[in-house]
C-alpha cells in the first residue's frame, strides 16, 4: 500500500474534511478487510469500518505526520473490533452461534474439506466462539489469516512476546474444549 | 503442549472457519456512512474532554474524603477489587 504524501497527511492532521476523503478512498478496502478477519461478519464489518473512520477523524490532530497511516488506521480498527467482539459476548452470553450460517455468509478463500465431519467443524467453531476476544482475535489473525507476528503485535499495541502468549493460551483453552465436548484434537 | 496437537487445532480452526477472501470489499460506498456518523456525532471538544476530566476527578474526590472519614472501610473496598 502506497503511503500518502506529506502534505495530504498535514492536511488530514489539521482537520481538512478533503484530505480525509483521500485517505478514506485509499484505506477503506484494506481497513475493512482487517476488520472482516477479525469479526468474520460482512455487515458488521462495514458498520465497524464506518466507526474506525470516524475515531480516526475524531483522533485526526493525535496523528503524527512522521508515522505510515496504514498501521495507525490498523491499529484502531483492531480496537474498534475488540470493542465489538466484547460487546456481542455480553449480548449473546455463551450462546452458541449458528455455524452454517456463519460460514455460508462469509467470503473465503478455500472450500471447506469434506472430510472433517460437519459435527467437529461445528464443535470446534463454538469453542472458538467461547475465546476471550483478546486470546480470539491473536487466534483468528495468526492461525487462521496466518498474519506475521510481528502485524498482529502492532494493531494490538502489544508485543511479539505477547502475541505469542495469547496464540498458546488460545490453543489450551481451544484444546481443552473440545476435550470437554468430546473430541481429541 | 506437542507441536503436533498445535498443528492439529490450527488444521482445525482452518477447516471449521476457512480464511476470509483477500479480495473482500464492502458491498457499497462507505463515505455517506461516515459523513452522517460525523455529523451526529462531531469531533470531541476540549470542553467535552475538560467535563468528563472533571467528572472524573469528582468521584476520586468523593472516594478519597469517603476513605478518609470511614478509614475501617478500606479493607473492604480492597477485598471486593
Amino acid at each position: 500500500m502506497p503511503e500518502q504524501s506529506d502534505s495530504l497527511l498535514d492536511r488530514f492532521r489539521q482537520g481538512d474534511l478533503d484530505a480525509f476523503e483521500s485517505l478514506f478512498r485509499v484505506h477503506q478496502r484494506s481497513v475493512y478487510g482487517w476488520i472482516l478477519r477479525i469479526v468474520r461478519d460482512p455487515a458488521a464489518a462495514e458498520d465497524l469500518t464506518v466507526e474506525t473512520f470516524w475515531r480516526i477523524h475524531r483522533a485526526h490532530d493525535r496523528f503524527e505526520s512522521a508515522r505510515l497511516f496504514e498501521p495507525w488506521a490498523r491499529r484502531i480498527a483492531t480496537r474498534a473490533a475488540l470493542d465489538w467482539l466484547r460487546a456481542r459476548r455480553l449480548e449473546s452470553g455463551l450462546a452458541a452461534p449458528n455455524f452454517d450460517q456463519d460460514v455460508a455468509d462469509v467470503p473465503s478463500k478455500s472450500a471447506l474439506d469434506p472430510g472433517v465431519a460437519a459435527e467437529i467443524r461445528s464443535k470446534t467453531a463454538q469453542a472458538f466462539a467461547r475465546l476471550p476476544p483478546g486470546l480470539r482475535i491473536a487466534a483468528v489473525l495468526s492461525l487462521i489469516e496466518e498474519q506475521p507476528h510481528r502485524e498482529v503485535a502492532a494493531a494490538l499495541g502489544i508485543s511479539v512476546g505477547a502475541v505469542k502468549l495469547r496464540v498458546f493460551r488460545a490453543i489450551r483453552f481451544l484444546r481443552k474444549d473440545l476435550l470437554d465436548q468430546g473430541i481429541t484434537p | 503442549m506437542k507441536k503436533q496437537d498445535e498443528n492439529r487445532i490450527k488444521q482445525l480452526l482452518r477447516q471449521s472457519l476457512p480464511p476470509i477472501d483477500p479480495a473482500s470489499v464492502p458491498s457499497r460506498d462507505l463515505w455517506p456512512a461516515v459523513l452522517r456518523r460525523l455529523d451526529a456525532h462531531p469531533a470531541a471538544t476540549a470542553a467535552g474532554l475538560l467535563r468528563h476530566n472533571w467528572f472524573d476527578w469528582a468521584l476520586l474526590a468523593g472516594l478519597v474524603v469517603f476513605a478518609l472519614s470511614f478509614p475501617a472501610t478500606i479493607p473492604v473496598f480492597l477485598y471486593y477489587l
